[in-house]
Parts: structure tokens; C-alpha cells; sequence
């Protein structure tokens, strides 16, 4: 950068635009996490009221807490639906992508709009509409029944069914945005030179456009899995008991239970799996520069 | 018949499939005419009662009242924040970048059950007395920030270099080249940071669900909380109005800048 001022200016000013917001960035994400780990460490004060812990670093509730089947199955599904609902998404969005990308034409703005667009609406209130869908006086159950395909009784809300279709809607804007982002920006004459070198349609997309459109695969599926995993939401509104996902127990522990401890070993643990997880993930894709 | 199939079974698709990212707003606008009992979650009947009385269910506008205001101070202040790291990143050198890159990225690589909870763990370490209207802006400008500089970078970097040298090269000073030529370019990137971070924290649940204490209601933690007992139609109504303003929000805007776009061209 050629900056035509005096060198200690230039030196001092990126410092002084990054503090304000590292600084906030410092306190209220770096610290938190500190405080997080501190209370996984804790234990119930002797003789205190249900809520109060002293800090004794015992590090053995990690053990704890892991080795109860109930904490472990929540943590299992967390990750179990998500990475369906990433799957389904993707599936989902690719070729709602491409379509906006290559095939939209004049609608281009009107398509990405209308899929930014259930944005707009509450999460909570998209989310309890899928109950209303998917429920036994719905209109997919009833379609289903009208085809005698299922029983009269049956019902697709609640269930583990019903959890992932609802993670996988909710989330689908985020796969679509990048992967039509990176679709957007390429070339489409390397498709055609493709095309003149003989190759059939299938494998021009195969060596060209899937390759060119990975980045955006990359940051999709990464920006659909890590809310997915982390969601209670969906667990709640559209699960039973049978289908408890790590955030409705760490929601739980924490607000309902004053159970400190239990929630934040079960919290930090999800995010130290999910930052493993994030950056193997982000390696072997070979996107290096995610920021 | 087969060639018109094999060119429009893409476009086919996109409907069917912009159809069903659409299908749960139809429901939630649906149901804000319907004559709700108890629970708002099997039609009645059509009646505009909720559209008449929008304050008429308890809590309902207060909820929103709170929601706004969070929104627009999260907004305003994670906007400059981020635009200041972002014009950072994107325009000078320093040592300490890849660290600030990291804790740029990490927060939005953190689920938010984890964000919520780490943050009540450390309000909670303070003695609580933060919990609440404090405690939920703090939490909202945090997790903004990081995508407000995403958003502003991307845009930064996507200048022509060579119209600040122009600037340059007609004797504009430092300052100058950034107030007259600089800034202006990177306007659209800001507003879209903005109208991002407002989306993101007006919408937040689970963050704040953590963070709000009992007293504090936002319009996100009202439906989830009602969502117990029977959510009023109120809230449908609420809902679709704020769907149709950000629409007519972004739809303006494409407006906008296709026109700018010709403007300059022409």
C-alpha cells in the first residue's frame, strides 16, 4: 500500500481501527469462553443453595459428564442431524443455485431476493409453521392419506424426521448464498471451451464447474452444519424427548436446572469438536483464506 | 420436446424450490387472519381482528419496541466497529494480521448455544447484574461485528485501485481521496453490513434467550417463549408486516443500484 503519510502515522493508524472492536471482540467472546471453561471446573458449594459452585478445578466432570449416555446421545444426534441436514441442503441447493446463476436470465434478482427472503419471517415462527405442515392435520400427511399410503394415525411431527427437514430448511439460504456466489463469478466460456474439446455436458460440469464451485460448497456446508449442530430450536418445536439435541440440554442445565457445570462441560465440548471439526474440514478443501 | 424439457427443467426446479423456502411465510402470513383460539396453530376461519388490534396481545409490542432498539444501537455500533477493522485488513500493513483474522472468523465458526451460554457464564461470574437490556446488546454487537467486516472487506476489496490514484494524481490529499473517493465507493458495502447486522440481531433466539435475564422481552424471545402456551396471531401479524418493510427494504435497493450501474455505464 503506498501510503503518502509520515511513517509513524502509518504505522499507528491500522492499531488504532482494529482496538475498539478487538477490544469488544476480546471481552465478550475471548473472556466468555474463559468463563466457560472456568465453570465446567466447578463444583456445588458444601452446604449452598441449588446454583452456588466453588471453583475447584476439577477437571474430572469432563469425564463425568461424557461418559452418561443421555449427554452422549444428545452430543451424537447434534452432530448425526446436522450432518444430514447439511447433506440434504446441499442436495437442495446446488441446483437451486446453478439454476439462479446460468439459467435465471433477467429473473436473477427477483430469484436471489425471494431466497434471502425467508429471512425476513421469525426463525421461531418459520419453524412452528413446518409443525403445522408436517402435523397430522397438515397438508403432506394428509396428501399422503388421501393416497391411502399411510395409516390414519400417522404423523411426521414429532420425530427425528421432522427435526432434520426443519434444520435443513432453515439453513438452506446459507448453502445457496455462497454456492451461488462462487457459480456467479465463473467464467461460463471454460464450459463451452470444455464443450468444444468434446467433452459431454456431464463431464464438463464434472472437471469445470464443480471444481470452480467448490469454495462456495465449502463455506455452505460450514455456514449450515455449525448452526445446525449448536440448534434447539428445531429439537424443541419439532422433536420429542427422544430427540434431544446438545443445545436443548446445555439450554436446560443452564436455565432451567442451575446445573452451571454440567452445561458449560457439554457447551465447550461442542465447540472444541466443532473448531477440530472446522478447521480438518477447511484443510483438506484446501480454502485456506475463509475470513 | 425433450430439448424445451432439458432447458427448463433448471428453471422448473428454482420455482419448486423457491416455492418451498417460501411455503412456511405463506403459513405465517395465513395465520395471522385466522380466528386464533388458545393456540394459533389449526385454521378457524378468516377474520382481521389481529390486523386491528396489533397491540392487543400482552407483551407483544413492548417485545418489539425492544427488539427495535437493540437492533438499531447493535447495528449502529457493530457497523463502525467492523468497517473500522475491515478498512484494516483491506488497506494497510501490520503485524498481528492472521491473529486478527482468527478472532474475526471464530465467533462466526461458534455455534450460538455456545456464544449464549459462554456469555451467561461470564454475566453470571459478575453477579447477574448485567443481565438484561445490557447484557443482550453487548451479546448482539459482538456476534454482528465479524460479519460486518466480512461484508465491508469484501467490498473493499473489490475497488479499483485505480480511481484512488486518479484522486491521487489530481493532487487530492490523503484525507481527500478517502472522504470524496474511498468512502463513497464503499457506502454500498456498509449499508449491506448494516442491513445484515440488523437482520442477524433482530432476529437472534437463542443468544439472547441466554443473556435477557426475566424481564427483558425481545420480539424473537416472545414467540419462543408463547410458543409454550399458544403464540397470538399478533405476532403473525408483526411478522408479515416486518417481511413486507425488509422486502421493500432490499427490492429498493436492487432497484437503486441497477440504476446506478446504468448511470454509469451511460
Amino acid at each position: 500500500m503506498a501510503e503518502a503519510s509520515a511513517v509513524g502515522s502509518r504505522s499507528r493508524t491500522p492499531y488504532l481501527l482494529l482496538l475498539p472492536g478487538m477490544a469488544w471482540l476480546a471481552v465478550f467472546f475471548v473472556v466468555p469462553l474463559v468463563s466457560l471453561l472456568m465453570q465446567s471446573v466447578q463444583t456445588p458449594l458444601p452446604g449452598g443453595l441449588p446454583g452456588q459452585y466453588e471453583q475447584t478445578f476439577r477437571f474430572a466432570n469432563f469425564v463425568d459428564v461424557l461418559s452418561r449416555t443421555e449427554f452422549l446421545g444428545a452430543l451424537g444426534r447434534s452432530f448425526l442431524f446436522a450432518l444430514l441436514a447439511t447433506v440434504a441442503a446441499l442436495l437442495i441447493a446446488y441446483p437451486l443455485a446453478y439454476a439462479i446463476a446460468l439459467r435465471a436470465g433477467r429473473a436473477k434478482p427477483l430469484f436471489l431476493v425471494l431466497v434471502v427472503a425467508p429471512f425476513f419471517v421469525s426463525f421461531v415462527l418459520r419453524t412452528i409453521a413446518w409443525r403445522q405442515i408436517l402435523g397430522a392435520e397438515g397438508p403432506v400427511v394428509g396428501a399422503l392419506q388421501a393416497l391411502h399410503l399411510v395409516p390414519s394415525n400417522f404423523s411426521i411431527y414429532p420425530s427425528s424426521l421432522a427435526v432434520i427437514a426443519g434444520l435443513t430448511y432453515n439453513f438452506l439460504p446459507f448453502m445457496t448464498l455462497p454456492i451461488y456466489a462462487s457459480l456467479d463469478r465463473m467464467d461460463t466460456r471454460l464450459i463451452e471451451a470444455a464443450q468444444d474439446l468434446y467433452s459431454s455436458s456431464w463431464t464438463a460440469f464434472r472437471k469445470v464447474t464443480l471444481p470452480i464451485s467448490m469454495p462456495g460448497v465449502v463455506a455452505g456446508t460450514l455456514l449450515t452444519f455449525i448452526p445446525a449442530s449448536g440448534d434447539y430450536i428445531n429439537a424443541q418445536l419439532l422433536g420429542n424427548a427422544t430427540t434431544t439435541m446438545v443445545g436443548n440440554v446445555v439450554d436446560s442445565r443452564f436455565l432451567v436446572n442451575s446445573d452451571y457445570p454440567t452445561a458449560s462441560v457439554l457447551s465447550f465440548t461442542l465447540m472444541a469438536i466443532i473448531l477440530a471439526m472446522v478447521f480438518v474440514y477447511v484443510r483438506r478443501a484446501g480454502t485456506e483464506e475463509l475470513v | 420436446m425433450s430439448g424445451w424439457w432439458s432447458r427448463n427443467v433448471l428453471r422448473i426446479y428454482a420455482v419448486l424450490a423457491l416455492g418451498y423456502l417460501l411455503l412456511p411465510v405463506a403459513y405465517t402470513l395465513a395465520f395471522s387472519f385466522n380466528q386464533a383460539g388458545k393456540s394459533n396453530l389449526i385454521w378457524k376461519g378468516f377474520t382481521l381482528s389481529a390486523w386491528q388490534g396489533i397491540c392487543d396481545a400482552p407483551d407483544v409490542c413492548a417485545a418489539v419496541r425492544n427488539s427495535l432498539l437493540v437492533g438499531m444501537l447493535a447495528t449502529l455500533i457493530a457497523t463502525v466497529l467492523g468497517t473500522m477493522i475491515a478498512f484494516a485488513l483491506g488497506r494497510h500493513q501490520f503485524r498481528g494480521r492472521s491473529t486478527t483474522n482468527l478472532l474475526i472468523f471464530l465467533p462466526m465458526a461458534t455455534p450460538e448455544v455456545v456464544l449464549g451460554s459462554s456469555l451467561l457464564a461470564l454475566f453470571v461470574n459478575m453477579g447477574g447484574g448485567l443481565l438484561g437490556f445490557p447484557a443482550v446488546l453487548l451479546a448482539h454487537v459482538m456476534f454482528c461485528i465479524s460479519f460486518v467486516v466480512v461484508t465491508v472487506k469484501a467490498r473493499i476489496a473489490s475497488l479499483d485501485p485505480r480511481l484512488e490514484e486518479a484522486a491521487r494524481d489530481l493532487y487530492a490529499d490523503e484525507r481527500q481521496t478517502f472522504m470524496k473517493v474511498t468512502l463513497p465507493l464503499v457506502m454500498p458495502g456498509i449499508a449491506a453490513a448494516a442491513l445484515l447486522a440488523f437482520s442477524l440481531s433482530f432476529d437472534d433466539v437463542i443468544i439472547t434467550n441466554f443473556n435477557s435475564g426475566s424481564n427483558f422481552t425481545t420480539f424473537p424471545k416472545f414467540i419462543w417463549t408463547s410458543s409454550l402456551r399458544g403464540i397470538p396471531p399478533q405476532a403473525n401479524v408483526i411478522a408479515s408486516l416486518m417481511f413486507a418493510v425488509a422486502l421493500a427494504v432490499v427490492v429498493v435497493g436492487q432497484i437503486n443500484a441497477a440504476r446506478r450501474a446504468k448511470g454509469l455505464i451511460a
